[in-house]
């Protein structure tokens, strides 16, 4: 039975990335303007001093041990697990409440940072290599190790859609609990840097060799993160009866895709045009409504001008607030929907706008300005949150105001 | 409302794509390979996908792609209202490319084709690319759960009135490097069987196996439509095998059937002693004197097997016809159930009727 408007509540959320190991510090981060990006010291690239990268500042020791996740699993699974863990205990739902409980994840690789590690045995000689390195390889795998670590069993899946996995397992999430098929879903999603999606994607010539400016006329390129973010979200039953004050809502959502290239956005934004504009009809709000979007804003030439395009010809002539946090955390790839998410609801609760850090000189084509200083006591009542990926695979989610 | 399975369309081992399988009555010269690796028979696939797109594809790609229009085809659609796909492994030819390339030639004078292409949702956005195709479009990647999450959402968007057709697959491939590292986790026979044999000698391992299926999903009535798939359901990690035989008696309640009204069951048995007991308790228990039947000797065994058993039962259906390599033929072909498990960790049940 699929109710079109029952309300999905935030009631928790949980993030750990570049600029913090959880929401708190994120936050304080945030606020001070303080970026996660730096040089390479988890990696063994030859890349190492002449690509910055935004990585999570906990070893994999250190993450197993506050995760209760072995430290020989891929470093995907203890993220998300620590993000989850989070946003769970931040949701406070009781126990004692038999809720059907599902997780949503999403994650790019999967464990690839342990299959490359085996691949170098493997490929000199195919009886080498450790198998339990490869066992976790599949994204399905990584989700599996946290879901087990949460005890939740009854519905489990992962999401790929390149860089808008992570928005397409949130609304996923809402959306069995629209049909009642569940009451609490983790969604969300996870990855860590790996050598794999580090070398693809400089073989592409988008990263930067500084550090990134998103929506700056000058920009060059993207620098790579890692992390992972999750949102609890529960039904109108759930959110009755938990203590907390919820988050936000859920409001709105949608995908669409681009059909224009395998890695690149259309000149006119088609497919985030679609996701936004989609988004926006679902839930019954006007542009005028939404009071800051949080960019996808990678930093890379195309997209932001394929993204600021769609924005202009869906909200010309008036301008929500934006930024895009790509410019703290480093574009976290499978994870940036749920990371992105997770401040979204922040912003909401805190009534805070981000800045869109180290911006310079704004996109000219564009009659628009991102925010550049953190703004407190905003007025944040409904927030645009847009994530776009290769294959075309755009989603934009909304996030509203109790 | 109802899920009317419109069109197939299915690249497997056998001839069960295209003019091979136009050629021969439904399954009645299955195709028999020895060892224990099952490889897809591929089309020409120029008469699906355009010459320029084929010459960067990978053979995955190319099966995806190939499976995808020809089921488009079949339906008289066009558009889909949305593209969902299921694929545990995503595209492993790509992904061991860039990664051996990368090993041998330490980070250096990389090529961008091999990674853009091991993303795992290139299946469907290719679909989408080829087609021009604007609309939703999904892909889930979770090991033996992977297109029962993309049927899922197939039918929620039904179920929404955000679609009436959808597009719904599955595809996953082997490759010589996953055919070595599973080989090494003890997955596969070691001694030297053909597929069809599976059954004959109960031991360890199983046939690997792989392809590409897509449905057309509607849940609008239509001429062309040709089975419903009345309903679905995964359960995880089940404690014993008693909760097995719960769930699946829980799941027929819910459907208001009992044993007796399915017409046949198809299980996912595999070969492999373990795996194949849970098959054996189940029909033993809840389905003693129903119809039953096989299909990995046809395919092999991988994640996302399921979407060829979900066309085979279609198939089936159809036809009105039960070819004696899945089983023996019932009395009638009205409802049939499918039950798989992927090493007991995924567990899934799909019920396809005549409409």
């Amino acid at each position: 039975m699929y109710t079109k408007n029952a309300a999905v509540y935030v009631a928790g959320v949980g993030v750990v990335s570049a600029i913090g190991n959880n929401t708190k510090n994120c936050l304080q981060a945030l606020a001070a303007s303080r970026a996660g990006i730096g040089p390479i010291t988890s990696l063994d690239s030859i890349y190492k001093s002449t690509i910055p990268v935004a990585e999570v500042k906990l070893t994999n020791k250190a993450l197993a041990a506050a995760t209760g996740i072995s430290p020989s699993v891929s470093r995907t699974a203890l993220l998300a697990a620590m993000a989850a863990q989070e946003a769970w205990d931040d949701a406070g739902i009781s126990a004692q409440h038999k809720w059907r409980t599902g997780f949503v994840s999403a994650n790019s690789v999967g464990g690839m940072d342990k299959t490359e590690a085996f691949f170098s045995a493997f490929i000199k000689d195919k009886n080498r290599g450790k198998l339990r390195d490869v066992v976790n390889h599949e994204c399905g795998a990584v989700t599996e190790l946290v879901a087990d670590r949460l005890g939740i069993k009854n519905f489990i899946t992962t999401v790929s859609t390149a860089c808008s996995s992570s928005a397409n397992s949130i609304f996923f999430g809402a959306r069995l609990i629209k049909h009642n098929k569940l009451d609490v879903v983790v969604a969300g999603g996870a990855d860590a840097l790996t050598k794999f999606t580090l070398n693809g994607f400089n073989t592409l010539q988008i990263l930067d060799r500084a550090f990134c400016q998103p929506f700056d006329e000058n920009r060059r390129g993207l620098n790579l993160g890692e992390g992972a973010g999750y949102v609890v979200l529960v039904s109108e039953r759930v959110a009755a009866r938990i203590k907390n004050k919820m988050y936000c809502r859920l409001s709105g959502y949608a995908n669409a895709n681009d059909a224009h290239h395998q890695t690149a956005s259309s000149p006119d934004g088609a497919g985030s045009y679609a996701a936004m504009k989609g988004a926006l009809e679902l839930s019954g709000l006007q542009t005028t409504d939404i009071s800051y979007i949080n960019l996808h804003g990678t930093g890379t030439f195309n997209n932001d001008i394929s993204e600021g395009t769609a924005i202009q010809r869906l909200f010309e002539p008036h301008y929500p607030k934006m930024s895009s946090t790509k410019a703290f955390t480093g574009h976290t790839l499978g994870a940036s929907g749920g990371i992105e998410a997770v401040f979204s609801s922040l912003a909401i609760k805190h009534g805070i706008i981000y800045p869109n850090l180290r911006l310079q000189t704004p996109i000219q084509a564009l009659p628009f300005v991102p925010e550049k200083t953190f703004q407190e006591n905003a007025s944040v009542n409904h927030v645009l949150s847009n994530s776009f990926g290769f294959g075309g695979n755009c989603s934009s989610l909304i996030f509203s105001k109790l | 409302m109802k899920t009317y399975i419109r069109a197939t369309a299915n690249i497997s081992p056998q001839q069960t794509f295209g003019n091979a399988a136009a050629a021969v009555p439904l399954l009645q010269e299955p195709v028999v390979q020895e060892g224990n690796r099952l490889r897809c028979a591929e089309p020409d696939y120029l008469r699906y996908i355009d010459a320029k797109f084929i010459r960067r594809m990978s053979r995955i790609i190319k099966m995806g792609t190939a499976a995808a229009m020809e089921c488009l085809q079949h339906a008289g659609v066009q558009n889909p209202d949305a593209i969902v796909m299921g694929t545990a492994y995503g595209c492993l030819e790509d992904t061991g490319i860039f990664l051996k390339k990368m090993v041998e030639q330490n980070e250096e004078m990389l090529t961008p084709t091999a990674f853009i292409q091991s993303t795992h949702n290139t299946i469907g956005a290719q679909i989408a690319l080829l087609l021009q195709c604007h609309n939703y479009n999904n892909t889930f990647v979770h090991r033996g759960f992977s297109f029962e999450s993309a049927l899922l959402d197939a039918v929620l968007l039904l179920e929404e009135n955000a679609a009436t057709t959808v597009l719904a697959g599955a595809a996953d491939e082997i490759t010589d490097y996953s055919h070595g590292i599973l080989s090494r986790f003890g997955l596969y026979k070691k001694d030297p069987v053909t597929n069809i044999s599976l059954f004959e000698r109960p031991s360890k391992g199983t046939f690997a196996g792989e392809g590409a299926a897509f449905f057309l999903l509607s849940n609008l009535a239509s001429e062309k439509n040709y089975a419903a798939l009345d309903a679905f359901c995964t359960f995880y990690k089940p404690a014993d095998t008693k909760t097995v035989v719960a769930e699946i008696q829980q799941f027929l309640k819910e459907q208001s059937l009992t044993a007796a009204d399915i017409d046949l069951v198809i299980t996912g048995k595999n070969g492999d002693i373990t795996g194949d007991a849970v098959y054996h308790n189940v029909l033993n228990t809840i389905f003693n004197g129903v119809s039953s039947g096989t299909y990995k000797q046809l395919c092999g065994e991988y994640p996302t097997s399921t979407a060829f058993a979900l066309w085979l039962a279609a198939a089936l259906i159809k036809e009105k016809h039960c070819p004696p390599v899945v089983g023996a033929a019932p009395e009638k072909l009205e409802r049939i159930l499918v039950y798989n498990h992927y090493q007991n960790i995924h567990h899934s049940l799909m019920l396809v009727s005549q409409c």
